[in-house]
């Protein structure tokens, strides 16, 4: 979650997260001082805004918590025919919870109402993201179709839209044509540069009356002319790994691994890193090692953690030379927590949110500025600053750190344990270290030396 | 403590302990013993049970077909090999990407300290190749993983074969929420340490591997699986691992679990146990499987490939086909349901292993002892050093106080400073054991026909017996002394073995335990004077080398394989080489524990028997 506010950020920000914790019924309430920093360079109002002012910025992430089917209806509540109809119809929870990868979002930013933009209007975007396991479902076989997938198909637009459209990606591979086919007929065929790649969209315009008049519903289907070798995955040009390494509880080493896959051309990444605060990051451990040299990066701000208040931030701008792999480094030490604060899941163990890469990533081909009234979902889908290059916003994988455990079934063991072996064996060995023996005397003396204090008569 | 406090209760007890010496500690070291053997009896080893909730009611149903497709798997893998006459490293990848997983290999490199010969290797080259499957809508946070190794011959191809086969059964499964990562390794262990160390990016030891890795978070539980035949008439695990760690005692009930379900016949040590009666045949199958797990755990070698996953607190246990002369047999597909229960409960849990032991014995794979059952055998084996060390300081300080009085002032008591030169020269000796032997490797091969692991064996034994002849030569040094100055040097010796047991009970019970019952005898009655060569045997019974050898002996007893007489000196110098290669190659501790810490203590009580 990011956010940049006019003045009074943190009030504004509870008060956010509390509201937007209640209307997706997700846990952004445990948002709190602890996991949200204020990043300086790595994220940027979106829309109309004048002030750049970092301070204002606040983000924060849950590693904790997933998506889950509560949070999908209030999403689905905010469309403006809600699942009724339109493209909504096909989000059903027991399908899209089927599937290899699942991520939802929301996005509001202020735009200009008009051309002249003397008013300024609110745009909420919302996105759904679904990666289908075609491998597990059809037994390798890579055709799908909207029912399969969805178990549902397109009877009509939603209509209140005005834009309700279809995309299907069938650029050929490998300049072969014809691999592919769908059907039924698509309404117009598009092309895009998307992340600096060409590519060909079959396009479905549910708007438009003959797409329903042969048959009731839409039902795309694609099917592949002949079997696919897909032992050749395209590499992303910018992809990262993170880890921890090391083992035992005491210390340990947060390893982040980037990768420029690009054969000619060098890019900066922009990395934010935000670390819990019971983990202690050695700061003058941190190394950025390239190609077995010391890669020293041109900006870096760090802000060290408070204890209970606030985490760790780290952003540094690092040069990737091309074809590389950038191995980023800090080790750090586990802290101690104190018992109330552990989770009722301790030995599962403590997240580390993941860290954001940002990149601006030189393009293949030439780009030419896309026309944003032409396209509109295209350019805010996939925003390009200039010709040569594309902007990429990258998530690592979280992390999971153990921290040092108290076996919780027996803290009474242990407070009578601890008291009696204190009482005990200290009080009797302080005794016998500290006594002079002298033969005889023993009870009797020291009784009667007792009484004598009491009677203000020197001991015997 | 009030008793100590007061003055004559102090010198009651102080007499009592003097008078009743020898006595008592043969009484403390009976009950210590005593204690040990009756851990095998039902009493004191209760039944295991789950105690994770996340694994307990929450019974799944499996569902594995594919154990035809397991052998043709098995079929293809061992032709691949023995065609390559290797790791079909590329075959392998294929098929995993085939399958729908994320293939990756890591090649590593090992150069050993000297030439294994048992297993004919010296510079060791090798691939690991793993696919991992990723859970979906998961951010790989947590892995749960399932190895193979693949050896030489046709030896374990069964298991690559069903590993494969799961791994296509996983992969059209829907509910898995750990990543699940298959691993074949070559060279068994060598290949595992290379595996776990590029996975965790550390360095223990000098194995060389490259390439960054594909990885799929922290790792929960591991399963080493063993087969070698197309059927099997029982599995038998290995929870050994190196240096005496074990897997929590949950991951065991679950593989128990999962046999009692499936009426799979399990074994632990290779014993079926007998019955669950208290008759006396049932309680001596019970003890030897009991000591099994003591001499196993002792030795400190991981008895599977998942001994080595235990350093890195992930809980793991090796799984062994058996195929012997029984009429039932079970195919793969029992087999693998077994696997696929135990990776859904797996993938269940929601933290890691924890609430079961961690420390116990086991004297059947139904029953279990725990820490505080088993301790007490070995504080009384301690408390016979200890009683004995309290009675020479009584002894050192009463004549003291008594010549004191006689002589009127002059302290004739032996200097600490006196006792310096035998400990210093006894752990001089134990530092010459531990290195020399591997330094002076090339040397040895030189001067001697001998190949290079001979050479670092016998360097070894050649030490060993060279520090046995140290008293003769260092009496000089020691001159003086009397009477005060033997029972001075034992009374350290005894504490310095006393420290050292205490020590290693608590890291690996039953080293500490069976080295205790073998020296604690010696070194309570050793003396320089009574019958010498009657006390010269007993000690060099006890030594630590003796140890080794007697224990070697009594597995092979154990095992119902014993060693004819002739085949004592080869096993014992097959054993050495094999310590001194386990803590070169994976840091096993048994080496240097016994040359840096057993052997100095020992020698210190050899050095009071022949004193002068």
């Amino acid at each position: 979650l990011w956010y940049l506010f006019s003045p009074s950020v943190d009030k504004a920000w509870k008060e956010l997260t509390n509201i937007l914790s209640g209307i997706f019924c997700a846990s952004l309430n445990f948002i709190d001082s602890t996991n949200t920093v204020t990043p300086t360079a790595s994220f940027k109002p979106l829309g109309l805004a004048n002030g750049t002012d970092h301070r204002l910025l606040r983000y924060t992430v849950l590693p904790r918590e997933v998506v889950c089917t509560e949070n999908l209806t209030p999403w689905k509540k905010l469309l403006p025919c809600g699942s009724k109809a339109g493209l909504a119809v096909l989000l059903k929870a027991e399908r899209l919870f089927h599937s290899s990868y699942h991520s939802q979002a929301v996005h509001i930013r202020p735009i200009c109402r008009d051309a002249s933009c003397l008013a300024v209007s609110w745009e909420l975007r919302q996105t759904l993201t679904v990666v289908f396991d075609s491998f597990c479902s059809s037994q390798g076989k890579k055709d799908w179709s909207l029912f399969k997938m969805f178990s549902r198909t397109l009877t009509d637009a939603c209509p209140l839209a005005s834009e309700s459209k279809v995309y299907v990606d069938i650029s050929p591979k490998n300049k072969e044509k014809e691999l592919l086919e769908v059907t039924p007929a698509p309404t117009s065929v598009h092309e895009a540069v998307v992340q600096g790649d060409k590519r060909t969209y079959a396009v479905y315009d549910l708007l438009s009356p003959s797409l329903f008049n042969t048959s009731r519903s839409l039902n795309v289907q694609l099917k592949w002319k002949r079997p696919q070798d897909s032992s050749e995955l395209p590499t992303p040009v910018l992809h990262a790994q993170r880890y921890v390494s090391g083992y035992g509880l005491q210390t340990g080493q947060i390893c982040t691994l980037i990768y420029n896959t690009h054969p000619y051309r060098a890019f900066p990444v922009m990395l934010l890193e935000t670390v819990p605060w019971y983990l202690r990051l050695y700061v003058h451990t941190l190394t950025i090692t390239t190609k077995g040299k010391e890669n020293k990066p041109s900006y870096i701000h760090y802000e060290p953690a408070q204890d209970r208040r606030r985490p760790h931030l780290l952003e540094m701008l690092i040069q990737l030379p091309a074809s590389s792999v950038t191995k980023i480094t800090i080790q750090f030490e586990r802290a101690l927590l104190k018992w109330t604060e552990y989770t009722p899941d301790p030995n599962h163990g403590f997240y580390v949110g993941s860290s954001v890469l940002s990149a601006l990533l030189p393009s293949v081909i030439a780009m030419k500025d896309v026309d944003v009234e032409q396209s509109p979902l295209f350019t805010s889908l996939f925003p390009s600053s200039d010709g040569s290059s594309y902007f990429v916003r990258l998530y690592t994988e979280p992390l999971l750190v153990n921290l040092p455990t108290p076996d919780f079934s027996m803290p009474y063991n242990v407070i009578c344990l601890t008291c009696t072996v204190v009482a005990v064996c200290y009080g009797s060995f302080y005794n016998l270290l500290t006594r002079t023996f002298q033969g005889g005397g023993g009870l009797a003396k020291r009784l009667a030396n007792i009484i004598r204090r009491f009677r203000g008569v020197p001991p015997l | 403590m009030g008793l100590l406090s007061d003055p004559q209760c102090r010198r009651a007890l102080a007499r009592l302990v003097v008078r009743l010496n020898t006595p008592l500690c043969a009484l403390s070291y009976a009950a210590g013993l005593a204690w040990f053997l009756a851990l095998a009896a039902p009493p004191l080893a209760p039944r295991t049970q789950m105690s994770e909730n996340a694994m307990g009611s929450t019974m799944v149903e499996e569902n594995f077909q594919l154990g035809a497709r397991a052998l043709a798997y098995a079929r293809q893998f061992g032709a691949r090999k023995a065609a390559a006459g290797a790791m079909p490293v590329t075959w392998l990848e294929q098929t995993l990407w085939a399958l729908g997983l994320e293939p990756h290999r890591q090649p590593f490199a090992r150069t050993l300290p000297f030439p294994d010969e048992a297993r004919e290797r010296y510079m060791v080259r090798g691939t690991n190749v793993y696919g991992i499957l990723r859970a979906p809508r998961a951010a790989g946070t947590e892995a749960l993983v399932l190895s193979a190794p693949c050896s030489e011959g046709p030896r374990n191809d069964q298991a690559v074969g069903l590993l494969l086969a799961l791994a296509e059964f996983f992969r059209g499964q829907i509910y898995w929420a750990k990543d699940i990562i298959f691993l074949v390794n070559e060279h068994d262990l060598l290949g595992m340490e290379a595996w776990l160390e590029a996975y965790h990016d550390v360095n223990v030891t000098a194995v060389r591997s490259s390439g960054p890795l594909g990885r799929a978070g922290a790792i929960q539980a591991a399963v080493a699986l063993e087969l070698s035949s197309d059927v099997v008439t029982s599995l038998d695990v290995a929870v050994e691992g190196l240096n005496g760690q074990l897997p929590n005692l949950d991951l065991l009930n679950l593989f128990h679990a999962f046999c009692q379900k499936n009426g799979l016949l399990c074994t632990i040590q290779g014993k079926l146990p007998r019955g669950d009666g208290d008759s006396l045949p049932a309680y001596g199958q019970s003890l030897r499987t009991l000591l099994l797990m003591a001499l196993a755990q002792a030795s400190g070698r991981p008895r599977g490939d998942h001994g080595l996953f235990l350093r890195y607190r992930v809980e793991a246990l090796t799984l062994r086909g058996v195929n012997s002369f029984r009429q039932h047999k079970y195919d793969m597909t029992a087999v693998g349901r077994t696997l696929e229960g135990m990776f859904r409960k797996l993938n269940n849990l929601l933290e890691r292993l924890h609430q079961s032991y961690f420390f116990y014995l086991l004297p059947s794979l139904s029953r279990f002892v725990s820490i505080g059952l088993y301790m007490p055998a070995f504080g009384f084996l301690l408390l016979v050093l200890i009683l004995k060390a309290l009675d020479l300081w009584m002894k050192l300080n009463k004549g003291d106080a008594g010549e004191r009085l006689e002589d009127g002032g002059e302290d004739p008591r032996p200097g600490l400073l006196a006792l310096v030169p035998p400990v210093l020269i006894c752990h001089g000796a134990g530092l010459a054991l531990y290195f020399v032997p591997v330094l002076a490797q090339r040397a040895a091969a030189q001067h001697f026909p001998v190949s290079e692991a001979e050479g670092v064996v016998l360097t070894a034994v050649a030490i060993y017996v060279a520090g046995m002849a140290l008293p003769h030569s260092t009496h000089r040094a020691l001159a003086g002394a009397g009477e005060r100055g033997w029972m001075a040097l034992k009374l350290l010796a005894l504490l310095d073995l006393a420290l050292l047991l205490g020590c290693l009970a608590l890291l690996n019970f039953s080293l500490g335990f069976l080295l205790a019952a073998l020296m604690v005898p010696g070194a309570a009655a050793v003396q320089p004077t009574g019958p010498r060569v009657l006390q010269a045997a007993v000690l060099v019974l006890a030594t630590p080398a003796g140890a080794v050898l007697l224990g070697v002996l009594a597995q092979r007893e154990l095992e119902e394989a014993p060693a004819a007489a002739g085949e004592g000196w080869p096993l014992f110098l097959g054993a050495v080489g094999e310590g001194l290669l386990q803590h070169h190659l994976y840091g096993a501790v048994l080496c240097p524990v016994l040359a840096l810490g057993a052997y100095p203590a020992w020698l210190l009580l050899w050095n009071v028997l022949f004193w002068k």
